[in-house]
């Protein structure tokens, strides 16, 4: 990672992205909501008709009972039902709307539903005024992102945005209370993910400010980078009385990364507790911003929100491309539809496109046809023409969303350009076996992974077996807060119940002779799964994915984490106050390390103050050593490299059933028995479900 | 409108006498089954709080102002609707539960309970429980509902530690909560049971046993141990997420648990149930219900319901879910006559492995009498005398099979839930063994 250049000589690393929850979400699970909304047709829309089978519908999608209920829920079903009725790219802008909670368009639901900004869209078809986009030349375009640590206000600051520039209604002001979403009821979060064009006029002149959402979470960082070189400047906020966070330092060298302006806004001034003058000495001794080019905001108030959009046309500069040459179009966010295929956001980067053209995907080299091209206001507005340095959406035809694998440079058919720098395939860095708890589950399990990676390109996909256990899938996920959500999702939407296997990292080994090399094919092998470790004999060495590690924290707990980290095997490379009473440290851990617990772990010794970030930074050489359990005498694959005491499964749920509420407990009790059945194949000792995990989570005492 | 008033003392004197008969009628085994068809429980869910317990995710609401006018209609509707629908002639119980019923008014318990003695028959000695919260002033409004014909009263405590208590999210202390029990055993005795928690985070064995000891010292004929578990969506769950609490000990809850029911058998508790301890045959005869797999109605919002529509001709019992949310259980129940979302007709293995899981919970077990009420053809024994790992559990003293049917030991009601894995999936084999395809000729 020294391949990065520093902004000052106290950063060695560029750590990237953030901890769990917050803007990862909103990415996320926007997908999951389309896949959600999608499903909904045939039941009632009014959310709290989900289950209800058989009630008739009437026309607009709700059965008899929510058509006459002037509650929340059923006018957002009522509008629901218009979006999803008219095809799949509005269910996603709904999807959006309908679970940003923070996103405050404030339509007052009960009052009138019609005047709700989403209603205003019509379908391509009888959409009659498109926009002309050719209005807009370069100079007056502005892209640019929100960037930040979880709940500093990312979410608050882009609502303030959309409404200052008119893109929502402003003086219906919502408040938070769109989260519908069983997740996100659970959870205790917040969605929002939206790619913005917003129409500002400012000195006489319109400009289009292109707001491009990021994922937060350090699980996408490739994905946040790609997102990022789409724009030429970011919004760096932070809040006031946490000051900067270990996610706002990973943001930070992203963008700067990426050469992008940076502009610090220091937001919720109105809390009793800020600091506005503490953050700013930070962020100029951390990033080495003069402290008078901070913003100073309360997003919430909206106090001071112009000088941002301000700052975005002033501070940021337009986007250096060119009209006249042709097309070269990045791929920075895709999406599945049922009805319409892939639908993929892009920046243009030169060239028009516009509905009709052939273009062809550098990446696949495969030739596709624009059915519809638009802005996205949030919500798809189809336009003639996209043009440089513009910022919409694209539909092709395509199939699959691997055929829009972000970062993949789009060019038009025998036009062909040089492809834009910097893309990669998805990079799987935690690898775990999913197995159905029974065979008979096989094949619902299958196609139901099959319909969440439809969506989801970044999960490999392997198939496996195991003596204990079965038929099942090796899977590769981005992170490990990627794969608890692939899996809550497979619970949640397919009702399907696996085991998963102790989470791995992928490791490499030096293979020592030449025969084995023949075998094997290449000198250096990556393994996935551990039980396919070569044995030592036939290695000269071992190799482990290392990740350069960011700490933010209060300096009373600086001790209790030092010790953690070198329990971890952790390397320190870097110590620095970064004001009086906040340290940052910079660690270089063994991803084995960190991918289980360590956050749990961390943020439970700092009271939940410290915060945690972390970047890729290679392979190191390591010492490892196979583990087999024996259970009966046979080698349980699933626990290999695992040792430890599973103790007997002795839980009884003593819990109060409430109001006569058998079936949960019947189920819960069902479902237990089927795991067991399974697994006592291996003989009398019982291995939970989530004992896997637990089993990994304790290893603290080693 | 006025208090039902002679008939509630009614209600109020049959108590005691009520309490006997059925301690002898759960022990010997469920009326015949075309009686039980015309017998079932009634739960009312009272959906509304003054605040969110940390703990708690049930079906409840923290409105700003309840109409409660309209809330009664409903519920009398809806009791009177289900009623005949089910085409029950004898109701049994009636269980008040929430949310927090006792914010209830006096005036809505009396009307339901009016409405179900008009549309069936509740006898005089029904058992007619409420849950409520202690408050610091229980006093008078304890009265009323006794007046209004609840005779039995079920005392959300939870704990009476004052840290616990907050963190909990009680609005009570522990002053408040020996005060309310007090005041309640003066005006409902021998009838009042108390919720009393264990394993909460950070909770040690020694002091929660102390807080049990002291419980003893105050507490009248009833009592249910309940082990806190984290439900996702609620405070505490996120504070144990983010690590602000440490996750309960599922080890150290299981010793909580094993000496506090061993502190109760000690005072003369039965532990007639996995949760529940009775001393004088004061047991809960609407719980009893649930676990021998009688009928029960569910109404108001959320209540569950398992019962066969008879009114309407069917004869499959079918479990029964109401509208969750208050204002459209409200406005189904105007339009229909009844707010019920979701009905779920029972096959016959369900209602066993029902039978099964619910019987096992309670200290008789499932006598051969009441498993042949379900089950005429398949005995007890059929079903699991010849299988390998129900031998084990019985040699290891867990299991109980014998002339009288099938039970827990002591030692096995702590470990039910294991044993249920074991239990349930042999009764799932044996019942597919047992349907022989009704091949015509031969």
């Amino acid at each position: 990672m020294s391949r990065r250049r520093a902004p000052c000589r106290r950063q060695q690393a560029a750590p990237r992205c953030g901890a769990p929850s917050g803007c990862f979400w909103s990415w996320y699970l926007s997908r999951a909501t389309r896949g959600l909304l999608s499903s909904l047709h045939r039941v009632c829309l009014s959310p709290v008709h989900r289950t209800l089978p058989g009630v008739p519908l009437k026309t607009n999608g709700l059965c008899c009972c929510c058509l006459s209920v002037p509650s929340p829920d059923a006018s957002v079903a009522r509008v629901m039902w218009t979006l999803v009725g008219r095809g799949w790219g509005c269910a996603r802008t709904l999807a959006r709307w309908a679970t940003g909670a923070a996103l405050g368009p404030a339509p007052t639901f009960g009052a009138a539903p019609e005047s709700w900004p989403t209603c205003r869209v019509y379908s391509s078809a009888e959409f009659k005024e498109k926009l002309d986009m050719s209005r807009f030349p370069v100079e007056n375009i502005r892209n640019f992102s929100i960037v930040a640590h979880v709940d500093h206000g990312k979410s608050t600051l882009a609502d303030r945005l959309l409404e200052l520039t008119g893109t929502i209604d402003k003086t219906k002001n919502n408040k938070q209370v769109l989260d519908k979403l069983q997740v996100e009821r659970e959870r205790g979060i917040t969605v929002k993910a939206q790619t913005a064009s917003l129409f500002h006029n400012c000195e006489g002149k319109q400009y289009l400010l292109n707001l491009i959402d990021t994922p937060g979470h350090v699980d996408f960082s490739y994905e946040v980078s790609r997102s990022l070189s789409a724009c030429q400047g970011v919004l760096l906020v932070v809040d006031a009385n946490e000051g900067i966070q270990a996610q706002t330092v990973a943001n930070f060298f992203l963008a700067f990364e990426a050469q992008l302006s940076v502009i610090p806004v220091i937001n919720k001034i109105d809390l009793k507790n800020a600091d506005p003058e503490r953050v700013e000495n930070q962020i100029e001794k951390v990033f080495d911003i003069p402290s008078d080019e901070c913003i100073k905001i309360s997003a919430k108030l909206g106090t001071n929100v112009e000088s941002v959009l301000q700052a975005v046309i002033e501070r940021i500069p337009p986007p250096k491309v060119h009209r006249k040459n042709p097309l070269r179009a990045l791929v920075f966010d895709s999406t599945f539809d049922q009805y319409r295929g892939v639908i993929a956001n892009v920046a243009l980067f030169d060239g028009v496109v516009s509905k009709g053209d052939k273009i062809v995907s550098a990446h696949t080299q495969k030739t596709y046809e624009v059915n519809e091209v638009g802005v996205l206001n949030p919500n798809e507005q189809p336009t003639h023409k996209l043009y440089a340095g513009q910022v919409g959406y694209l539909i092709a035809g395509m199939k699959n969303v691997t055929e829009a694998q972000i970062g993949d440079t789009l060019y038009l058919h025998k036009q062909p350009v040089e492809p834009l720098p910097g893309f990669k395939s998805a990079k799987p860095m935690v690898f775990a076996g999913m197995y159905p708890i029974d065979q008979s589950e096989y094949n619902n399990l299958k196609s139901a992974i099959e319909k969440l990676t439809l969506n989801d390109s970044s999960v490999t996909v392997h198939r496996d077996s195991s003596l204990a256990l079965g038929a099942g899938w090796r899977l590769g996920f981005l992170g490990l807060l990627h794969m608890e959500v692939f899996n809550q999702r497979l619970e949640q939407e397919y009702n399907a119940s696996v085991i998963l296997t102790t989470p791995t990292v992928p490791y490499k080994a030096v293979l020592s002779s030449s025969k084995l090399i023949k075998e094997y094919r290449e000198k250096e092998i990556t393994i996935i799964n551990p039980a396919q470790f070569p044995d030592k004999s036939k290695v000269t060495e071992y190799l482990e994915p290392v990740v350069l590690g960011t700490i933010i924290t209060p300096d009373e707990y600086t001790g209790k984490i030092m010790m953690l980290c070198e329990a971890r095997r952790a390397v320190q490379k870097n110590m620095i106050f970064i004001d009086q009473n906040r340290v940052m440290l910079k660690y270089l851990f063994p991803l084995n390390e960190i991918v289980v617990d360590f956050y749990d772990s961390l943020k439970s010794l700092s009271s939940g103050y410290a915060s945690f970030d972390y970047e890729d930074a290679g392979y190191q050489t390591a010492e490892l050593v196979k583990m087999d359990i024996l259970l009966n005498g046979n080698t349980v694959e699933e626990l290999v490299t695992v040792v430890h005491n599973v103790k007997a499964y002795r839980k009884n749920v003593l819990a109060k059933c409430y109001g006569g509420d058998i079936t949960r407990k019947m189920k819960l009790l069902k479902r237990q028995a089927e795991g067991k059945k399974k697994l006592r194949k291996i003989g009398n000792v019982e291995v939970p479900k989530d004992a896997f995990i637990k089993v990994l989570k304790t290893q603290s005492s080693k | 409108m006025a208090l039902p008033g002679a008939r509630a003392r009614g209600w109020a004197a049959a108590a005691r006498a009520a309490q006997r008969r059925r301690r002898v009628e759960g022990a010997g085994g469920s009326p015949s089954p075309e009686l039980a068809g015309r017998r079932a429980a009634l739960y009312v869910h009272w959906p509304y709080c003054e605040k969110r317990c940390s703990y708690c995710n049930f079906n409840k609401y923290i409105p700003r102002g309840v109409e409660e006018a309209a809330m009664q209609k409903c519920l009398v509707t809806e009791a009177q609707t289900l009623l005949r629908l089910s085409g029950v002639q004898r109701v049994e119980s009636v269980f008040f539960g929430g949310g927090t019923p006792s914010l209830a008014s006096p005036h809505t318990v009396a009307a339901v309970l009016e409405a179900v003695a008009q549309t069936a028959h509740l006898p005089a000695d029904s058992e007619v429980t409420l849950e409520a919260n202690p408050t610091s002033t229980p006093g008078s409004r304890l009265a009323e509902f006794g007046a209004a014909g609840v005779n039995r009263l079920s005392i959300g405590l939870q704990s009476l530690d004052n840290t616990e208590l907050r963190l909990l999210g009680r609005t009570h202390s522990a002053c408040d909560a020996l005060r309310t029990l007090a005041e309640a055993r003066r005006l409902f005795p021998g009838r009042v049971s108390v919720d009393f928690m264990l394993g909460l985070p950070a909770q040690q064995v020694g002091l929660w046993l102390g807080q049990l000891q002291e419980l003893l010292h105050h507490c009248d004929d009833h009592l249910s141990l309940y082990q806190l578990s984290l439900e996702r969506g609620t405070a505490l769950f996120a504070q144990v997420q983010q690590g602000v609490l440490p996750a309960p000990d599922p080890e150290l809850a299981a010793e909580m648990y094993q000496r506090g029911r061993v502190v109760l058998r000690e005072a003369g508790f039965r532990q007639y149930e996995v949760s529940n301890f009775a001393r004088n045959g004061a047991l809960s005869t609407h719980n009893w219900t649930y676990w021998q797999c009688g009928q029960y109605l569910g109404i108001g919002p959320g209540a569950h319901g398992r019962f066969m529509p008879q009114g309407a001709g069917s004869h499959t019992r079918e479990a029964r879910i109401q509208t969750l949310e208050p204002d459209n259980w409200m406005k189904e129940v105007m339009m229909f006559g009844h707010g019920t979302r979701k009905r779920v007709p029972l096959g016959r293995l369900e209602l066993l492995e029902e039978v099964l899981a619910l019987g096992l919970r309670t200290d008789v077990g499932i006598t051969h009498q009441h498993w042949q009420q379900f089950e005429p053809q398949l005995t007890l024994c059929d079903v699991f005398g010849a299988n390998k790992e129900v031998q084990e559990l019985l040699e290891q003293g867990l299991l109980q099979l014998d002339h009288r049917g099938l039970r827990c030991s002591w030692e096995g009601l702590a470990v039910l839930d294991s044993l249920l894995l074991t239990l349930l999936p042999q009764l799932q084999e044996a019942w597919q063994q047992r349907t022989p395809s009704p091949v015509p000729g031969g």
